[in-house]
């Protein structure tokens, strides 16, 4: 066996410091990060070399030099990834290639001096994702926090807790309108046969009971349109650059998905007749109920006759309809044509 | 949100420097902090804090000479930084952390019923300051019956068992049941309690606005150890394989019920119509959904829901061929859905 270190036969004292030189990738990355904090200075890739512990090479051997630069890209693109905000630029207008630093006010969480209380909300907060990578996301945010020295108190509740999920297009979609590019994605409604592409651009993302909606202004349509996210299909595509777009000012996201839901005024009365101790649920929707000698009549508050109808059909001959005329015939015709359907069926020998 | 692919292995490094990178201004924020409360904190064990805790030992300014490496004393089990070499804050927020919080802080704040609105509010403020995020382009709204929520929520935290009068669709009876509750949650949008049910001897979630009517009883909550909360990750409904798998055939105007409801399939079938497959907890509760349905519903199977969809529908035809009762006046008004009346109960009104 070759290749054992050198430092493993020192011995006593200078152990210690020896053990201080032990090379690792994340080593390597937190000193590279503190050497960048501590130059205003823009170092260039060879000062960083000669500087930081783990990027020994020698700079005269192209294969070593080019393994160098593979592994300081590869750094540089691992701190960027972490939203380290690694700064470009020379030394001066003298020098040709590029440096580095890190300004510590770009890199440093300005202070959040948040109350207690407050602090308990934002990690109740932190923990309501169900969404794996947005979970990933809050609770890195959190730590960050508690690292700024916010002491989070993990017991607390708010008595209630909303549970929040997303589509996977929140993610693209949001970024998206943060951004403000175009994206592309195929829409399905499940009256329309095949998806059908659309081009947005996305203003914002919206949470309406529960679901959600991506509004913006529909570059096919020339109009401001609503998507619903468990609608999108695959991927998004973002197509376009950042800032190509302005979204319109003080617009109320809300009101473009709320307007299609408002409330249902329910201005009519069916009276129906309900065979004793069945049809729990309509008995709870009955602004009046008669004990009969042959059944409960119920009153029942409806907006539309046909939708209402469809549901006594559910009760079958629990539920006879009374009065109106029209909300009695549309039961029998439903009740009809249910039987038809269902006959046949009996006929050709059921499923198939 | 949306890290680009890494490599298997530098996933967990990138994890690992983050730590790092938190870590010194953490200990720093907490001088003399105990090891084990510091990981309990962090969410690591204590041998992965005391084995960064030797990694940043050996990092530091450039010269990397004794004066310019992290320092830190060690007091038996307490540790305190005394040199932080110029990490003495952690990393901003980037824009996916900040907006994972102000979403789900904006989630919270719309919440009915949550208790310490204010506070949840005020650090909303802070966050989107701090994260840039005032205009973030996300909106929520949660509608809800907020009096309704808040009266459960209290009940909930009273910490006594609960008799409630609770609607089931599934089998379309309103019964009566003790239970002891365990949260309050908001699941799309729905507000839902959950409990130990003392009836079905199981967990199980109560739609807020089934619950027809509340009684605080004379005696704790008392959840048994068995007690398993649900998870919801994937949804309230979540269908098993051995709940019966029924299939129907549908026009184009019910195509909206593949939104509303888990299908297991989906296919394409002559014409207009799709075949779609879901799993019912009851097959009474399947008859009255498709008869409910209308007309452009068949089922395919199971064989026996089709003949009993077959023999309702005719035997709602047959009631009809008998002559209808007059309407008459109703004498008095009885509202079927007030629980009798006890001396804490708490009127939900209906839905």
């Amino acid at each position: 066996m070759c290749g054992t270190p050198a430092w493993v036969h020192v011995t006593g004292a200078s152990a210690a410091s020896v053990y201080r030189v032990s090379r690792t990738r994340t080593e390597r990355l937190v000193n590279l990060v503190i050497c960048l904090l501590s130059t205003r200075r823009f170092l260039t890739a060879a000062q960083i070399a000669a500087t930081v512990p783990g990027y020994e090479h020698d700079p005269d051997d192209a294969r070593d030099h080019e393994a160098f630069q593979r592994k300081f890209e590869r750094d540089k693109a691992e701190l960027r990834e972490l939203g380290v905000p690694l700064e470009t630029g020379t030394a001066s207008a003298f020098d040709a290639e590029p440096g580095y630093r890190i300004a510590h006010r770009e890199y440093a969480l300005p202070d959040i001096p948040l109350e207690p209380d407050e602090a308990a909300a934002v990690g109740i907060a932190a923990r309501l994702w169900q969404h794996a990578g947005l979970a990933a996301a809050a609770s890195s945010g959190l730590a960050k926090l508690r690292a700024a020295g916010v002491d989070v108190d993990p017991q607390a509740t708010l008595g209630l807790e909303p549970m929040v999920t997303v589509d996977p297009a929140f993610a693209p979609l949001t970024a998206a309108a943060r951004d403000r590019r175009e994206v592309g994605f195929d829409y399905r409604v499940p009256d329309r046969d095949a998806p059908s592409r659309r081009r947005l651009q996305p203003w914002g993302v919206v949470c309406w009971r529960g679901r959600w909606y991506v509004v913006g202004h529909d570059l096919d349509r020339a109009a401001t349109r609503c998507f619903r996210l468990s609608r999108v299909v695959g991927a998004v595509r973002v197509t376009g650059e950042p800032g190509a777009y302005q979204p319109p000012p003080n617009e109320d996201l809300i009101s473009h998905v709320a307007r299609w839901s408002g409330p249902v005024e329910r201005t009519g009365r069916a009276t129906v007749l309900a065979a004793p101790g069945r049809a729990a649920g309509l008995r709870r929707w009955a602004v009046e109920v008669t004990a009969g000698p042959d059944g409960d009549r119920l009153v029942l508050p409806y907006a539309d006759p046909d939708s209402l109808a469809g549901h006594l059909v559910g009760y079958g001959p629990d539920v006879r309809v009374l009065d109106p005329p029209e909300v009695r015939e549309a039961v029998i015709q439903r009740l009809k044509e249910i039987a038809v359907r269902h006959d046949e069926l009996a006929v050709t020998g059921g499923a198939r | 949100m949306t890290r680009p692919a890494t490599r298997g292995g530098s996933r967990a490094s990138a994890d690992r420097l983050a730590r790092l990178l938190n870590l010194v201004p953490y200990l720093l924020a907490r001088p003399g902090i105990e090891i084990a409360e510091a990981a309990g904190d962090l969410g690591v064990t204590e041998r992965q804090l005391r084995e960064d805790l030797e990694l940043l030992w050996v990092c530091g300014l450039p010269g990397y000479g004794p004066g310019d490496l992290i320092d830190m004393a060690f007091d038996g089990d307490r540790v305190t930084i005394t040199y932080d070499a110029g990490i003495d804050r952690p990393l901003r927020l980037t824009p996916d952390e900040a907006l994972a919080l102000v979403v789900a802080l904006r989630m919270l704040a719309e919440t009915p019923g949550v208790a310490n609105r204010d506070a949840v509010e005020r650090a909303l403020a802070k966050i989107e300051d701090a994260g840039d995020l005032v205009g973030a382009p996300v909106a929520v709204r949660l509608p809800g019956d907020t009096r309704r929520v808040e009266a459960l929520r209290a009940a909930v935290e009273g910490g006594r068992a609960l008799r409630i009068t609770y609607y089931t669709a599934a089998r379309d009876e309103t019964t009566e049941r003790v239970i002891d509750p365990l949260r309050v949650l908001m699941v799309g949008g729905r507000a839902y309690v959950e409990a130990w049910c003392r009836r079905a001897e199981a967990v199980r979630l109560f739609r807020a606005d089934r619950i027809d009517a509340i009684t605080e009883l004379d005696e704790p909550a008392t959840v048994p150890p068995q007690a398993v909360p649900h998870d919801l990750t994937e949804g309230v409904f979540r269908p098993s394989p051995d709940l019966p798998l029924i299939t129907l055939r549908i026009g184009r105007g019910e195509r909206w019920i593949t939104e509303y409801y888990p299908c297991e399939r989906v296919e394409a079938g002559d014409g207009d119509q799709w075949l779609v497959s879901l799993r019912v907890t009851d097959l009474g509760w399947a008859r009255r959904f498709v008869l409910g349905l209308g007309p452009e519903v068949t089922v395919v199977s199971p064989p026996e829901l089709a003949e009993q969809v077959r023999a309702t529908a005719a035997a709602a035809l047959d009631a009809y061929a008998v002559p209808a009762p007059t309407v008459v006046p109703a004498p008095a008004e009885v509202d079927p859905v007030t629980a009798p009346s006890g001396d804490r109960a708490v009127a939900a009104g209906t839905q």
